[in-house]
């Protein structure tokens, strides 16, 4: 063998140990499981919107809903926005729902290996509340009660 | 065909549309008779709660007088800046929701001061030409991106006569809550909707007044007692563009 081929393989075994070692201290720390569960901080609100349940397989849904409504028809601070979702999950460590891979959104996400977008654009961390400024002359409509979340009563979306 | 069968055919015909008809009187019915429509029954939060959302009623504008507007300040677009979490431009390609122009006639050799953004068309070429329909106007007349449907074509870019829009080129980072943006989509003013939504005026309003201009005033054109309509109606001012017919909810004070 070439001397140069004998320092491929030689890199190639000591990559194969790291990875066999890697994986190892992986499964370890996740419950002998060779994925990594889903970590699920405590939220800070007193209860979500809706049922835990329900919430993980229709946040999307929700979300959705509610994002055409407030871009559309400017229903700011509805209860399933966005924004009330990451006041209430944002990781006590790091301040938001997808920076780190152990946070609310990324933790799950990364689990059911599907790829979250939203925050290429939306700020995963919570913002300060804005202070209406003083306004020349509030129309009807502009002050608005939370919009009520219709849920849906038939079996949940799969 | 027979006589017969003629006469049969045309009974059913009516008959049909008898049903129609009925069918049309009962939909009809249940739209309009307690004087509730069933758009409203789904909006409507408690009686005489007020209405959820951006009002038809109600037409957004700007009224900027160019007189009041200092040669030099900027005010207002660091304010939009900063408020939208836009990088102070460095490149001809990054984002800008505000501009300063600074014109000056030939003939008097007159300078003026004035920013230009997006003038809220009431017949925006912008939503024409999008292919998705990710461009729109509100119903309050405030025309913006949908960057969840917004592909990126660049088509409204092209078709503003006010260049009013950017493309944003590059993946960015801590975006502010209130103004999600992000790469691969086209954006432009918004008139801050998310302070108007929750009673607040313009950023770069708010900014002009601060600096003691008072070069821009905030209001409902439609509300006849607003200052703004008052403005309008009493004081010249024109809108930019008028030949294009597209009715900007933007008026200029003061430009010759």
């Amino acid at each position: 063998m070439k001397p140069v081929g004998r320092a491929l393989l030689r890199r190639l075994t000591a990559a194969l140990a790291c990875a066999l070692l890697a994986s190892g201290a992986c499964a370890q720390a996740a419950g002998a499981s060779r994925v990594p569960k889903p970590v699920i901080e405590p939220a800070r609100g007193e209860a979500c919107v809706a049922d835990p349940d329900f919430m993980r397989r229709n946040h999307m849904q929700l979300l959705k809903h509610q994002r055409d409504e407030t871009v559309h028809l400017g229903v700011r601070d509805a209860r399933a926005s966005l924004k009330g979702c990451i006041e209430c999950h944002a990781s006590a460590t790091s301040g938001s729902v997808a920076q780190a891979p152990s946070d609310f959104c990324v933790s799950c996400h990364s689990f059911t290996a599907v790829k979250l977008d939203c925050f290429e654009c939306h700020a995963s961390k919570p913002g300060k509340a804005m202070p209406p400024a003083g306004h020349p002359k509030p129309g009807a409509g502009m002050t608005r009660p939370l919009n009520a979340l219709r849920l849906p009563t038939s079996e949940p979306v799969r | 065909m027979t006589r017969d069968q003629d006469s049969g055919a045309k009974q059913a015909l009516s008959g049909r549309r008898a049903f129609l008809g009925l069918a049309a009187a009962g939909l009809g019915g249940v739209l309009i008779a307690p004087g509730i429509h069933l758009m409203e029954v789904a909006q409507a939060a408690a009686p005489g709660a007020a209405p959820v959302g951006a009002s038809a009623k109600v037409r957004w504008g700007l009224l900027i007088d160019t007189t009041r507007c200092a040669s030099g300040c900027s005010d207002c677009v660091s304010a939009c800046n900063t408020e939208n979490g836009l990088a102070t431009p460095t490149r001809p390609t990054d984002a800008q929701w505000i501009r300063k122009v600074e014109i000056k006639s030939i003939q008097t050799g007159r300078t003026q001061s004035l920013p230009v953004m997006c003038q809220h068309c009431a017949e925006p070429p912008c939503v024409d030409v999008c292919p998705t329909g990710a461009s729109f106007k509100r119903a309050d007349g405030i025309v913006l991106v949908d960057r969840h449907s917004c592909i990126g074509c660049r088509y409204c870019v092209m078709a503003c006569p006010y260049q009013a829009r950017s493309f944003v080129h590059e993946a960015l980072a801590e975006q502010k809550p209130e103004v999600p943006r992000g790469k691969g989509c086209v954006e432009g003013c918004t008139l801050c909707v998310h302070r108007i939504d929750g009673g607040g005026q313009p950023a770069c309003v708010e900014a002009c007044a601060k600096a003691g201009h008072h070069a821009m005033l905030f209001g409902d054109l439609n509300d006849a007692d607003s200052e703004i309509a008052r403005r309008v109606r009493e004081v010249a001012s024109k809108q930019l563009r008028p030949d294009l017919m597209l009715d900007p909810g933007v008026r200029y004070q003061g430009l010759a």
